[in-house]
Formats: C-alpha cells, structure tokens, sequence
C-alpha cells in the first residue's frame, strides 16, 4: 500500500492547488451563492478542469482520460476541498464516470466515457429516496416495456441533478424494498417526458435536486437485478473521493483557525497561549494527522483493486465526518462572535461539513457497515 | 532476484533453520527476555535464541556492524520483521538499550562510549533503566534534583530517582543529573551513565494498582559516575535527555518498526471476546451500543496502523522522527485505554476478579491489564505533556 505520494502526485498536487486558489477561492462560491446562479458552478471553471484533464481523471486512455489512477482524483479532490470549489467532478468525474466503467456496455463506454472527459457531459447518480443514505433501500421501480424500460419512482439529494445532461438512475427491477436482488442501474435521459426534475437549494450553496420519475424511459446498465454490488462498488469510490474533499476543507480550516488563534489577543496575549484552547488543537491534529493516511489507504487500495477497498471506504468516510465535523465546528467556536457572522469564511466550512457528512453514509452507517464487514 | 528478494530468501532459510521451536509461540509476561546479569533463561531455548540472534546482530538490526549491530537498511530490516512474524518468532530481547539508550548514544555517543556500550546491549549481557523521574520531578522533568559533583575523574551523585522501570533487574542507569545549580534549569543538567552494581545504589520496588511491581525508587548516596561516561557536553545534558525521549516515544508507538509489533500474546481481539461474552444476534452482536463502541475502537486502531505506516514510508532514512512521536504516544495510549475500558464491558464482572479460580486466566490478566493501561498516559510523558509538545512544537502556538 502507498502511503506517500510519488512524484507525479505530487506534481499533480501542486497544480490542482494553484489553480483552486487563484481561480475557485471562496469568494467565487459566495459570488455564486449571492446571485442565486442557475447553474450553481461556473462553467468556465469547468473548462479550464477539463482542459487540465480533471473531468477523465480516472477514465483509462483508451478512452480519451488521463488513466491517472484514484489516488490523483484524490489529490485534485483535496485541494477542491480546501477552496470549497463547486464544480461537477463528484457527479461527473467520480459517480457517473464510475457507473459507465463498472455497469455500461462497451458501446455505452465508448459513447459516453470520450464526451465525459471532453467535458461534454455533466452525469448526476439519483440514488436516495429518503434523506438518510440507505443505498439498498430502493423502491423506485423499473418495469420491462418493449425494448427498454419504464421507471417509475422519486429521488432525493440527487447531485448536479438539474444540471446533469445524463443520469443514472437506481432502481429496482425485482424484490423487495431492502432486497440486494433486484436493483439495477438505468440510463435516463434528462429530458426524458415523465421526469421532473428540482433544484434544492443546499445550506453549503452547491447543487441537489429531487426527481419525480413518471413512467420515464430508461436503458438498462449491466444485468437486470444484479446490480447491487457494482453499486457499492462506485458507492465506495465516491465515498473515498469525497472523503478526500473532506481532508482538504479540513486541513484548511484547521489552519485557517491555527493562525487566527496566534493573531486574536485577548488579556493581552494571543489566545493560542490558553491551554485549553491549545490542547484542543493538539487532539484536533493527531485526528488530522490519522484521517490522513485513512485517506491514503482508501486511494491506494482503489488503485491496487484491493480486497479491502469497502473496509477502507466506511474507515475513511466514517472518520472524516467525525473529523470535519469536529473541526468545523472547534473553528467556529475557536474564532468567537466573528466566526457566527456570514462574512467571515470559516463559517463556508461547518456547512460543506454537514452536506459531506450527509452524503453517501455517515459515520454511524459507516460503523454499522465496518462491524458487519468484520462479521460481527 | 533484487537484492531485497534475495535478503528475504537468506533470512527466512537461516530462521528456519536457527529459531527453535518454543521460540515460536505466543510469549507469556513474564518469558519476555530483558537480558542483563539478573535474568534467568527458564527456557534453555530462550538463551539459545538470544545467542543466535545477537551472533548475527539481529537483536539490533539497523545498528552499524562495527557496534556489534546487524547493519541492516531499513527496508532489509522491515524484512527481517515480515520474516519473524511468518513463523511467529519471538523478540528474542527487549528493553530500554535497544529502545532509548542505544539509538541516543548513535546520535550522540563518542565513539569509545559506542563501543564500550553498544555491544554488550546487543548481546544482551547488560540491561538498561531510566533515572529521569524524580518525587519531585515528573512532567516538569527539567526540576530533577539529584546532584552530580565533579570530582576531576568522576562525578558523586546523591539524589532520589522514582518510577524506574525495571531497576532492580538493570546492569546499568542512564540517567539525568543537575551539575550546575546556579543556572537556569534546562542548562545546569547532565546526561550520565551509572553502573547500578555499587553501594551508592539502593533500589526498593513499588507496587502498581494492578498489583505487580516493575517499577521502583532508586536511592542515590555518594554514588559514582566515571566522567567518561558522561553522553554530551557538561550541563547539556538536556537535549541529549530530550532526544532519548523521542526515541522512548517512538518505541512505545511502534514507529520504529512501523506498527509491526515484536511480540505476539494471547490477547484475543475485541469482537473475538465479545462475541464469547456478548453472543451474536442474527448476524451482529447482541448488544448495539457496545458493538458500536468496539467499532469505533476497531476503526480508530486501524487509522493509528495506517498512520505508523504512513510514518515510516516517509521516513525513509529509518531514524526515529522528531516531534510527531508525540502524536503517537498521545493517540496511541488513549486508544490502548480506551480498548481495556471495553473489554471491562464485554465481560463485565468477569473482568474484575482478582485472584481465585472462579476467573480463567484471560479474565484475571484482563482485570491486570486495564489496571496497568491506565499508565499509558502517564509513562514515558502523560497526554496533556504530549498535547503541550504538539500545540508548542508542532503548530507553533505561543507560550
Ligand atoms: C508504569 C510507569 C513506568 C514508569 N517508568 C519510568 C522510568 O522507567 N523512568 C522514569 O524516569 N520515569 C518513569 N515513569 C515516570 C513517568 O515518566 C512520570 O510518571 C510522568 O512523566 C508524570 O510525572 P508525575 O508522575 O510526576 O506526574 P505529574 O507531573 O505530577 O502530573 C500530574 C498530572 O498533572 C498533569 N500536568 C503536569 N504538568 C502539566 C502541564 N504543564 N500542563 C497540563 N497538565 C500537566 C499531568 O499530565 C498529570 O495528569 C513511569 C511511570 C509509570 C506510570
């Protein structure tokens, strides 16, 4: 297992992080938050992510990505996390790129794969039916009709799902509600007549939207019914990837709140010199300094089709909910009266926190899944 | 074959053939081999191990061949370690000359001092303890008292030491004493070698609330210390002192060997006993939230594993690292307790009888065991030190 970054990572690391921080710092989310953007990301940005190869990062060359390799998509993941940057690279680059790799047919591969990492197409995966992660828990139904498919159903916490051109939508072709058999993934178009789509606008200004399926066509992916487990397969690559986003709004609110501790005088000194304020910081480090490798892990586990790669994935999201969300909130509280006040930035990142935290399993869910994982 | 695939084959082919067979099992408490005069070889074969080990210098892998050491690279070492746990063989030694004495007198030894100590650590004929702590010397280690007085060839000592581990069974103390008492704290200590065969020493042990007593007081009166075994400079003795204790850390966190662990006891793992204790429910432990708990411990050690991995793969050189041992020592206890206060649970009064047999074996060393866990975060720097090394060293945080 890598641990450390070799040296084109690290190359690949320095560029993600200048480009973040000169072109999506925080002030272009507050920008888009503030005129109520439509689409909810720049889609100049997008290009220029594109043009550095960010939307194929992980798709083979053969069909027109970089072949990268997940531990790249995790560093560009990071430092996107470390300027809250909005764009399509979880629905896209990581969710839709991966159910066309696992579940599509060389023909839907070939199609779509190209125009992903072109920057052609923007995909979202409309997973959740309710507003806890219960990927299995799918009663969105798929019936047989003709030579394709009729879906009916609704969908939840669906992201970039009002901007996506393509969706993949779960849903269930046999059994019942909590059934693994049954549940098989389907390509909709999304402008097909029957589905409705809606915005909802997020407290971390990025972009969900909720579907209403009526009898909408779809197209099969992979074999009908047996789709459960190249769903936790991309569960979990999308799972990693977001908590390598996570490491990054982490670390930089951590150091955001570090070098506000050494500045902010109160009784004459620098309230970084308080020991109760400085051992929470220390604890707050070691839990950095741990969710760091966890993420390492998971990359380097999905770069090495590793038989681990689930075990890692609940270990890395679990932690780095608890992680971010112990952060962001010492932030917050470690700033005093201007941390509660929307001008300040450090209050961008408890919100980025909880959406995280919300998507694709929290901690609990990643408890229970790590015990039944070890057979207890 | 690259020359590391070669390096495994000779290692695994002459362990077969030199490791004998009880070396090859679990090893209880009290078989662990510490070496020294006062240690006796119960089993014939420990001593044989030993001997066979320390011929090779494997008892001290990366230390430097001409201090009687295996000279190997870090990455033959991490061989050698991946070989042993193979067959399950045992640490054929351990203690405080391989873990803190030995790597401080590589960094800052002089040469005669290597060579008078460092092969007598490797062969096991001599067996080190600690005189840092004092009654009123703990945390705030740089206060000791004990008085070292120059007396041109030597110094005389006089002083108390307290909490030192394995004292009545040592050859030797490396310890800290104050030489100049007119200076600022940090300034006036030295750094000295004592040999703990002499009447200036008298040793009296202290019994732990988990009943067993490794650790004692040790009396200093008139005692004496040759100048030649001084480690560093006269009334420097504090960064010398400083650095060992990284090394300590580091070796109680398992940096050294980048969480490979040299022994391998009895203790089950934590869903193994609860699922004796607890009993399954379908597919789950009966009990929710305590399965919760033992997840999160689960979780949280796997995290600490990866990380003491990730440590060493970014320490290429194999060297103890500098401030971040603190980390280590500080999650690395935390997580040991917090493991035992969950065993407490899983088997509930089972895990506190004390003596008897109405108490298998495994329930009295668990009752022992979370007694003596509760020292975690205290030997070798409490947590809070640790917090204060992070929050002043590593973030930089004002005074
Ligand atoms: C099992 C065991 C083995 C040991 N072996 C050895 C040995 O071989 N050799 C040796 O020299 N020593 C040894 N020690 C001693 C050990 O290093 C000390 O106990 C330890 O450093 C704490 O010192 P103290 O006991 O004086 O506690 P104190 O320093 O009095 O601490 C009491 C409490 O106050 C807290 N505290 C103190 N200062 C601060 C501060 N600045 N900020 C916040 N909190 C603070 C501590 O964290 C602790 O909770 C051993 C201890 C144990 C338990």
């Amino acid at each position: 297992m890598a641990l450390v970054l070799n040296e084109e990572q690290n190359m690949l690391r320095d560029a993600a992080k200048d480009f973040c921080s000169k072109n999506v710092a925080i002030t272009e989310l507050r920008k888009l938050r503030d005129n109520k953007d439509e689409t909810g990301f720049d889609r100049e940005i997008w290009k220029q992510m594109v043009e550095l190869g960010w939307s194929g990062i992980t798709i083979p060359e053969e069909y027109g990505g970089l072949g990268f390799g997940y531990t790249g998509l995790g560093v560009v993941m990071e430092e996107c996390g470390r300027t809250l940057a909005a764009s399509p690279l979880m629905s896209t680059a990581v969710l839709g790129s991966s159910c066309v790799l696992l579940a599509g047919t060389d023909a839907q591969k070939s199609e779509l794969l190209p125009k992903i990492a072109a920057g052609e197409l923007i995909m979202a995966l409309a997973l959740e039916e309710s507003p806890h992660h219960a990927p299995h828990r799918i009663n969105t139904s798929a019936a047989k009709s003709g030579d394709g498919y009729v879906l009916n159903g609704s969908k939840k916490f669906v992201l970039d799902g009002h901007v996506a051109d393509k969706l993949v939508v779960v849903a269930r072709t046999a059994g019942k509600e909590e059934d693994r058999e049954g549940i098989s993934l389907f390509l909709v178009d999304s402008g097909a007549d029957g589905l409705d789509i809606t915005r909802t606008i997020m407290a971390d200004s990025r972009n969900a939207a909720n579907l209403e399926l009526v009898n909408v066509a779809g197209t099969l992916m992979g074999e009908a019914g047996q789709s459960a487990d190249l769903l936790d397969r991309v569960l979990d690559i999308g799972r990693i990837a977001i908590s390598a986003e996570m490491l990054g709004g982490t670390q930089e609110a951590f150091e955001r709140t570090i070098e506000y501790l050494k500045t902010r005088e109160q009784f004459g000194v620098a309230i970084g010199s308080f020991q109760a304020l400085k051992h929470r910081a220390a604890d707050m480090f070691c839990e950095i300094e741990l969710s760091k490798s966890v993420v390492l892990g998971a990359l380097s586990a999905l770069d090495e089709d590793s038989e681990d790669i689930a075990k890692l994935a609940s270990l890395a999201k679990s932690r780095l909910t608890d992680t971010y969300n112990l952060v962001s909130s010492e932030a917050i509280q470690m700033h005093g009266g201007i941390g509660m006040t929307d001008e300040h930035e450090i209050g961008f990142f408890i919100k980025r926190a909880r959406l995280c935290e919300h998507t694709l399993g929290n901690a609990a869910y990643h408890r229970n899944r790590y015990g039944e994982l070890e057979g207890y | 074959m690259t020359d590391l695939e070669s390096f495994r084959a000779e290692v695994r082919g002459w362990l077969e053939e030199n490791c004998p067979a009880s070396m090859r099992t679990p090893v209880p408490e009290d078989e662990i081999i510490g070496g020294g005069s006062k240690q006796v070889y119960e089993n014939p074969e420990a001593k044989i191990w030993l001997d066979r080990m320390a011929e090779k210098g494997w008892t001290a892998p990366t230390w430097p061949t001409e201090y009687g050491g295996g000279g190997l690279s870090r990455d033959e070492f991490l061989v050698l370690q991946d070989e042993m746990a193979r067959i399950s063989a045992r640490a054929p030694i351990q203690g405080m000359g391989f873990s803190m004495i030995g790597p401080t007198l590589l960094d800052y030894g002089t040469e005669a001092q290597k060579r008078e100590h460092l092969p007598r650590i490797v062969s096991g004929e001599i067996r080190w303890c600690q005189g840092y702590s004092e009654p009123g010397a703990g945390s705030d280690l740089a206060s000791l008292q004990t008085r070292a007085e120059d007396r041109g060839d030597h110094f005389i000592v006089n002083g108390q030491k307290v909490w030192t581990s394995g004292a009545n069974s040592a050859d030797w103390m490396f310890t800290l004493v104050r030489t100049e008492p007119q200076a600022p704290k940090h300034e006036g200590i030295s750094f000295v070698l004592i040999d703990m065969d002499q009447p200036g020493i008298t040793v009296k042990p202290i019994q732990l609330i988990s009943g067993s007593s490794p650790f004692c007081e040790t009396f200093l009166d008139n005692a004496i210390a040759k100048k030649e075994n001084l480690v560093g400079k006269l009334n420097h003795g504090w960064t010398v002192g400083k650095r060992l204790l990284q090394h300590e850390r580091s070796a109680i966190s398992g940096l050294t060997t980048g969480g490979r662990s040299g022994r391998f006891d009895h203790t089950r793992s934590l869903p193994e006993v609860a699922k004796e204790y607890i009993g399954m429910q379908g597919c789950k432990l009966a009990d929710a939230i305590l399965r919760d708990e033992i997840v999160k411990n689960r979780m949280n050690s796997a995290a600490y594993n990866l990380t003491q991995r990730r440590a060493m793969a970014e320490n290429e050189s194999g060297g103890t690292p500098g401030f971040v041992t603190s980390v280590f020592k500080y999650y690395g206890g935390e997580l040991g307790k917090d493991r035992m206060e969950i065993q407490l649970k899983i088997m509930g009064t089972q895990s506190l009888g004390w003596e008897g047999n109405m108490f298998t074996e495994e329930e009295k060393l668990a009752t022992r065991s979370w007694l003596r866990s509760k020292a975690s975060s205290i030997a070798g720097g409490t947590s809070e030190v640790q917090l204060n090394i992070i929050s002043k060293r590593v973030l930089g945080l004002p005074d």
